[in-house]
C-alpha cells in the first residue's frame, strides 16, 4: 500500500516542478537578468551531477587516479567532445575507453 | 525548405538519438535492480511510466532498499528534481503561446536530455513557430526508450549475472559531458561548470542531495557575475554551439 503513496507522491512532486512555470506561463514574466542567469543552468547542473559520479564512483571517497575508469572515461569524453564536436561519437568513444580501462585493470 | 510539424518532430527524434543511446544502459540497469531492491513489479513499471525521472528513480530505489519511509523518499525526489524547475523556467518563454494540452505533456517529458537538446534547438535559426513539435519528438523518443529499457531490465536483467557491476552508469556521465562541452565556449560558462563540479563533489555528503542544488546555484551565480563584469562580448555568450548536431 505504501508503494501507491510513494509512487503517487513522486509523480506529483516531479510533475509539479516541471509543470509549474509552464502552467503559469501567461502570468509569469521573467526579468531579463534572471533570463541571462538561467543560461548557466544546464552546464552547472550537469557538472554538479557528473563530477561526483566520476570522481567518487563508489559514492564515498575521491579517486584521483588513472586506475579510476570513470575518471579516465570522463576525461576522454571531454577530449573527444571538444575535438570532434559530435555527441554520439563522444558517448560511444568514451564508453569504449571506459570499458577498455576496466578490462586492463582486470575488473570486467 | 520550410519546417513542417512532421519535419520538426522527426528532427527532434533524430537529434535526441545520441542521448537515447546513453540512456539505454541506465534504463536496463534500473529494471534489473528494481526487484532485488525491494520494488514490486508494478511499482518498478510505474516509476518509469509515471514518474519518468532517471536519477530520482535510482535514488528512490536505493532508499527503498535501505528501508526509508515513503515521505522521506518523496521529499528527496522533490529536491533531486528541483533542477527541473530551472529547466522549465528557462523554456517558459518558448511554450507561453501554446495551449495547456501542449504544455502538460511537454512539461511531463522535460528530462535532462530533452532539455539539453531542445534548448539548443530554440537558440538556433531559423525562428519557427513549430519548434514545440521538435520538443515533442525528443520527449516521446526518450519516453518510449525508457519504458522499453525498464521492461528489458525487468524481464532479462537477471539472466545476466552481475550486470549491475559493469559500471554501465558511466553512460549517463558520458551523455552529460557530451551535452556540457558545447557550452564551454566562454570564460563565464567555463567557470560556472568548474565551480558547480567542484562544489558538487565537496558538498556530496549533504543530506537529500541538497549539495546538487547548492552547487548548481553557486555555478550559475559565478557565471552570471563574471559575465556582468568585464566580458562585454555578450552575443558570444548567447549563442550555443551547433556542436553535436547529428
Amino acid at each position: 500500500m505504501s508503494e501507491v503513496w510513494m509512487v503517487s507522491g513522486m509523480f506529483l512532486v516531479t510533475f509539479l516542478v516541471r509543470y509549474l512555470p509552464f502552467g503559469l506561463a501567461g502570468a509569469l514574466r521573467i526579468p531579463e537578468p534572471l533570463e541571462r542567469a538561467l543560461r548557466y543552468v544546464p552546464p552547472a547542473v550537469l557538472m554538479a551531477i557528473v563530477a561526483p559520479a566520476v570522481l567518487m564512483p563508489d559514492g564515498e571517497a575521491l579517486h584521483w587516479s588513472w586506475e579510476n575508469p570513470h575518471l579516465v572515461g570522463a576525461l576522454a569524453a571531454f577530449g573527444v567532445g571538444w575535438w570532434k564536436q559530435n555527441l554520439l561519437l563522444t558517448i560511444v568513444a568514451s564508453l569504449a575507453i571506459f570499458f577498455g580501462v576496466r578490462m586492463l585493470l582486470g575488473a570486467a | 525548405m520550410n519546417p513542417t510539424p512532421s519535419s520538426e518532430f522527426w528532427a527532434g527524434v533524430r537529434e535526441t538519438f545520441p542521448l537515447v543511446v546513453g540512456a539505454i544502459p541506465f534504463g536496463i540497469i534500473f529494471g534489473t535492480l528494481a526487484e532485488s531492491g525491494g520494488l514490486s513489479l508494478w511499482a518498478a513499471l510505474a516509476f518509469s511510466a509515471i514518474v519518468f525521472a532517471g536519477s530520482a528513480q535510482f535514488i528512490a530505489l536505493g532508499m527503498v532498499s535501505a528501508g526509508a519511509s515513503w515521505p522521506i523518499i518523496i521529499l528527496t525526489t522533490f529536491v533531486v528534481n528541483l533542477r527541473h524547475l530551472l529547466y522549465s523556467t528557462t523554456l517558459l518563454r518558448q511554450v507561453r503561446h501554446l495551449p495547456q494540452r501542449w504544455r502538460v505533456p511537454l512539461a511531463f517529458g522535460l528530462t535532462d536530455e530533452t532539455f539539453a537538446v531542445v534548448v539548443r534547438h530554440y537558440e538556433l535559426p531559423p525562428a519557427s513557430e513549430l519548434k514545440h513539435w521538435y520538443y515533442l519528438g525528443s520527449a516521446a523518443f526518450m519516453y518510449l526508450n525508457w519504458q522499453l529499457c525498464t521492461l528489458i531490465g525487468l524481464t532479462f536483467g537477471r539472466l545476466i549475472p552481475g550486470i549491475e557491476h559493469w559500471g554501465l552508469d558511466f553512460a549517463m556521465s558520458a551523455s552529460f559531458i557530451g551535452i556540457v562541452v558545447p557550452y564551454l565556449k566562454s570564460r563565464p560558462m567555463f567557470a560556472a561548470a568548474l565551480v558547480s563540479g567542484a562544489l558538487g563533489v565537496a558538498l556530496y555528503d549533504l543530506p537529500n542531495k541538497l549539495g546538487l542544488i547548492l552547487a548548481t546555484l553557486a555555478g550559475v551565480a559565478i557565471g552570471f557575475l563574471l559575465e556582468g563584469s568585464g566580458n562585454p562580448s555578450k552575443p558570444e555568450n548567447r549563442t550555443f554551439a551547433v556542436a553535436g548536431e547529428g
